[in-house]
């Protein structure tokens, strides 16, 4: 029953991803003052893609080829992780936070190589600055998710979020600090609007479009689809992390539909903020990024102080 | 001390002094005048809170009258005046590049490692509560010293010397149950007559030096080079 409900919500994370990039979409073209797409252009977008026949450029090695699957197995192994609708997962009791970004970090390795492959200036570039920026923002992510482990005395998010849940409405002044560390990190990594836009394909700017400029066909939609999933990975882990109330932690119906229903309308209010972040700022030097991300580092360092300071036991 | 066993009110005192503490680290990374005026009134706004939050749990009607004294002069009075000068001298769009801001603000963060570590000896003298207290508003005062060092705006450093008596002032609250009230009223006259002196301090600099970047003081010489 346990692993029928863990292979569920890894099913529910991997399908509703492209739903929340289209929301996203649409809060962006409402506040434009746009007409939207529809929520389903996502899909029809994938569909689209793996429909047409992928060309491959001579020079291509077999990484090229390879990379694209492997990039998706990361993010739906990391769906696994993190908790959906319900704790107490199998799965999420065999991987904790550090596997999390472990995941994190191999597939982005592996996006890196495939964009070197090829042998274009843009592809090396694009790799070139993602991997600042992720080493950058990885030392960040994980002193952010540690305060909030460290509360819990554990590293399984599962644990942390029950513990959360347990602990009532204690006032955690770390967590503060924690959350504005991960939105910003959230932020870097998924390539939204301050460090990246992710609709534009202007030379100068592009980073993750850099790396996935010469991908067609099947291999560019499973890649659409793994970044899709990773900005649902954050925005998810953001939500039940920080506001876990609502998540199940039984498996009856009542309980799982009622925190999807929860889960839904978490996610809808973070992308609205998300939309209005991204329409109110304007996207920011490639070279301010990285005092950009020392923020979100000591952020994360000040949550782990005041953790320290303000409320462990001595 | 365990955050989960302690009562609302000072839960909500340790989230107040967390989030004073953000300000000042907020204040220090920040290259526009105009925001960091406004991220100062933000704290005033938070010490005021504060205040009134003391006043109804400890039950001295006073702290009500320097939550409200708060409110006045650092939250409306002094940022609204900062705010008119630095729009009235044409500076509002300048952004000051920070030398080092990474390094700044990882000195930040360890001035509020040493300030805990001067704190420790309290320890044994003192409840938890007034410890982590006095270690957020120590911290908030050598932040404030250090925004003074790092920036170069003259506006800048007055915002550093009033954040120095935010991080007094929140001790004062929170540790000693409010200072008495000649002493208070005595403190909040002093900042506003401050806050009129760096007003013509202001106008004086620029007219010697036609700037109020303070660097520009370099410049002036005794004697003719």
């Amino acid at each position: 029953m346990n692993w029928a409900i863990a292979i569920l919500q890894t099913v529910l994370f991997v399908a509703l991803a492209p739903l929340l990039a289209g929301f996203l979409k649409f809060c962006k073209c409402r506040l434009q003052n746009r007409r939207a797409p529809s929520f389903l252009q996502p899909y029809r977008d994938l569909l689209k893609l793996t429909r047409k026949q992928p060309v491959i450029s001579e020079d291509a090695s077999w990484l090229f080829c390879v990379a694209p699957y492997i990039i998706f197995t990361m993010m739906v192994l990391a769906a696994t992780v993190i908790p959906l609708i319900a704790v107490d997962m199998p799965t999420s009791e065999s991987a904790d936070v550090i596997v999390l970004v472990g995941f994190f970090a191999f597939a982005r390795f592996f996006l890196a190589l495939a964009g070197l492959d090829i042998g274009t200036a843009f592809g090396g570039m694009g790799s070139s600055r993602e991997m600042t920026i992720s080493s950058l923002a990885e030392p960040a992510m994980l002193i952010a998710v540690f305060t909030i482990t460290m509360t819990a005395s554990n590293t399984d998010l599962s644990g942390a979020i029950l513990h959360i849940l347990h602990s009532g409405s204690t006032l955690h002044p770390s967590f503060v600090f924690a959350l504005f560390a991960l939105i910003l990190v959230a932020v870097a990594e998924t390539g939204r609007i301050p460090v990246d836009n992710p609709t534009t394909h202007l030379e100068l700017t592009m980073i993750h479009e850099a790396m996935i400029l010469e991908y067609s066909g099947r291999h560019l939609a499973l890649i659409e689809w793994a970044s899709q999933l990773k900005l649902m990975l954050y925005g998810v882990l953001i939500a039940n992390l920080f506001f876990p109330w609502g998540i199940a932690q039984s498996f009856s119906f009542g309980a799982l539909s009622f925190a999807l229903v929860v889960l839904v309308l978490k996610l809808v209010v973070l992308s609205i903020f998300l939309a209005l972040a991204e329409t109110a700022v304007a996207k920011m030097r490639l070279f301010r990024v990285q005092e950009y991300l020392g923020f979100a580092y000591l952020l994360g360092l000040l949550g782990m102080l005041s953790h320290i300071i303000l409320e462990s036991t001595r | 001390m365990n955050i989960e066993t302690q009562d609302f009110y000072t839960q909500a005192i340790l989230s107040m002094s967390a989030l004073v503490g953000l300000m000042s680290f907020l204040m220090l990374g920040q290259g526009r005048l105009p925001r960091l005026i406004f991220v100062f009134a933000m704290q005033g706004m938070l010490l005021t809170l504060t205040a009134i939050l003391a006043a109804n749990e400890l039950h001295s009607p006073h702290l009500y009258i320097s939550a409200f004294l708060t409110f006045t002069l650092k939250v409306v009075f002094i940022p609204s005046m900062l705010q008119k000068q630095v729009f009235a001298m044409n500076i509002h769009r300048d952004v000051e590049a920070l030398k080092n801001n990474t390094t700044v603000m990882l000195s930040g963060a360890s001035l509020m490692i040493f300030s805990y570590y001067v704190l420790q000896p309290i320890i044994h003298t003192s409840s938890m509560i007034m410890l982590n207290a006095l270690v957020v508003s120590l911290s908030v005062v050598l932040l404030g010293l250090l925004l003074m060092i790092s920036h170069r705006q003259a506006v800048a450093h007055v915002v550093g010397f009033m954040s120095i008596e935010n991080g007094l002032f929140f001790a004062a609250m929170v540790a000693t149950d409010g200072m008495p009230m000649v002493v208070e009223l005595g403190v909040a006259f002093d900042v506003l007559v401050a806050a009129v002196l760096f007003g013509i301090f202001f106008f004086h600099i620029r007219t010697s030096i036609d700037s109020l970047d303070v660097d520009m003081m370099n410049k002036l010489h005794e004697v003719e080079r």
